[in-house]
């Protein structure tokens, strides 16, 4: 059976082409576009990927909206059930709003949006999303938010490093985020959130390739479940 | 019944929007201003038999972000 992924749509989402394109190219499968105001998701889905941007003009806060539309209930029941959901930029911060992974992101501590490469360390490379990485490594993928500054607290960072659940750290200043985070896992580690973009790093036209390793998890991952 | 929803960042948390303000007073001239912390205020405009356990849910499915924020209702004579 073919990898299948869903890619959801919110009204001012403006990397969904390119996160489906990541997920076409790389695993070669086929790649549902979800709209935010359908109710249902695809079954048997092996990933679902919520993309960045501006869903909704980040009105209240950024991902506020997003997080209470009707697909996000969908997105909720099948991230319980163990189907793997990544969040990137926007997405990251609607999966903080809607309760899938803990903590909040506030404005860049330099007030400024930043769009940049930045160095990463992979601090967790044995999740479902970076077992392709090798531990520590260090990556280069590129930021481009306002809103990305990680906050959680003190209680809540202790845990998420005991669990193992820090993904991802800057290795440079980039947002004030506590602890560098980057990017977290939820408890089960089905559940990624991260603000750097993958699917923004995956050929060399790109400058790079780092992000593709991300996207080869997932797959292989699955086929060591199959 | 109008009901103002005045929602504020955390104890301890910090505001980066806050210090900027502060620091643009400050590049103003005006002195002895110790801190500033930014919020936002949400004007409802509330049929009369809305509940306040009612309020307290809609500040906490969505006006406010627990994680960070807290929030205060107050009601205003019309």
């Amino acid at each position: 059976m073919p990898f299948t992924a869903a890619v959801i749509t919110f009204p001012g989402s403006n990397c969904d082409r390119d996160m489906a394109v990541a997920i076409e190219e790389i695993s070669g499968g086929d790649v549902h576009r979800v709209w935010h105001g359908d109710a249902a998701l695809p079954e048997k889905l092996d990933l679902i990927a919520l993309p960045g941007g501006f869903s909704y003009g980040d009105y209240l806060r950024s991902g506020a909206m997003a997080a209470r539309s009707p697909v996000m209930q969908a997105v909720v029941e099948q991230a319980n059930r163990g189907v793997p959901v990544l969040g990137v930029c926007n997405g990251f911060q609607v999966l903080t709003e809607a309760g899938l992974l803990p903590g909040a992101l506030m404005r860049n501590a330099g007030i400024r949006f930043v769009c940049r490469e930045v160095k990463l360390k992979v601090e967790n490379a044995n999740s479902l999303f970076t077992s392709a990485y090798l531990p520590g490594q260090t990556i280069t993928i590129p930021v481009a938010h306002h809103d990305g500054n990680y906050y959680a607290d003190a209680e809540t960072l202790d845990r998420l490093e005991g669990e193992g659940r820090i993904a991802f750290r800057y290795l440079e200043a980039c947002n004030g985020s506590q602890r560098d985070i980057a990017g977290v896992l939820n408890a089960k580690g089905n559940v990624l959130g991260m603000m750097p973009h993958p699917e923004r790093m995956i050929e060399p036209a790109h400058g790079g390739s780092d992000g593709r390793k991300l996207f080869e998890s997932v797959l292989h991952g699955l086929n060591a479940l199959a | 019944m109008k009901v103002r929803v005045h929602v504020s960042l955390k104890n301890g948390v910090l505001d980066p929007q806050g210090r900027a303000i502060h620091h643009a007073l400050e590049g103003l001239g005006f002195s002895g201003v110790n801190d500033v912390r930014a919020g936002r205020l949400i004007e409802l405009d509330c049929a009369d038999d809305v509940t306040d356990e009612a309020l307290e849910d809609m500040c906490r499915k969505l006006l406010a972000n627990m994680v960070i924020e807290n929030y205060r209702i107050e009601k205003v004579a019309a």
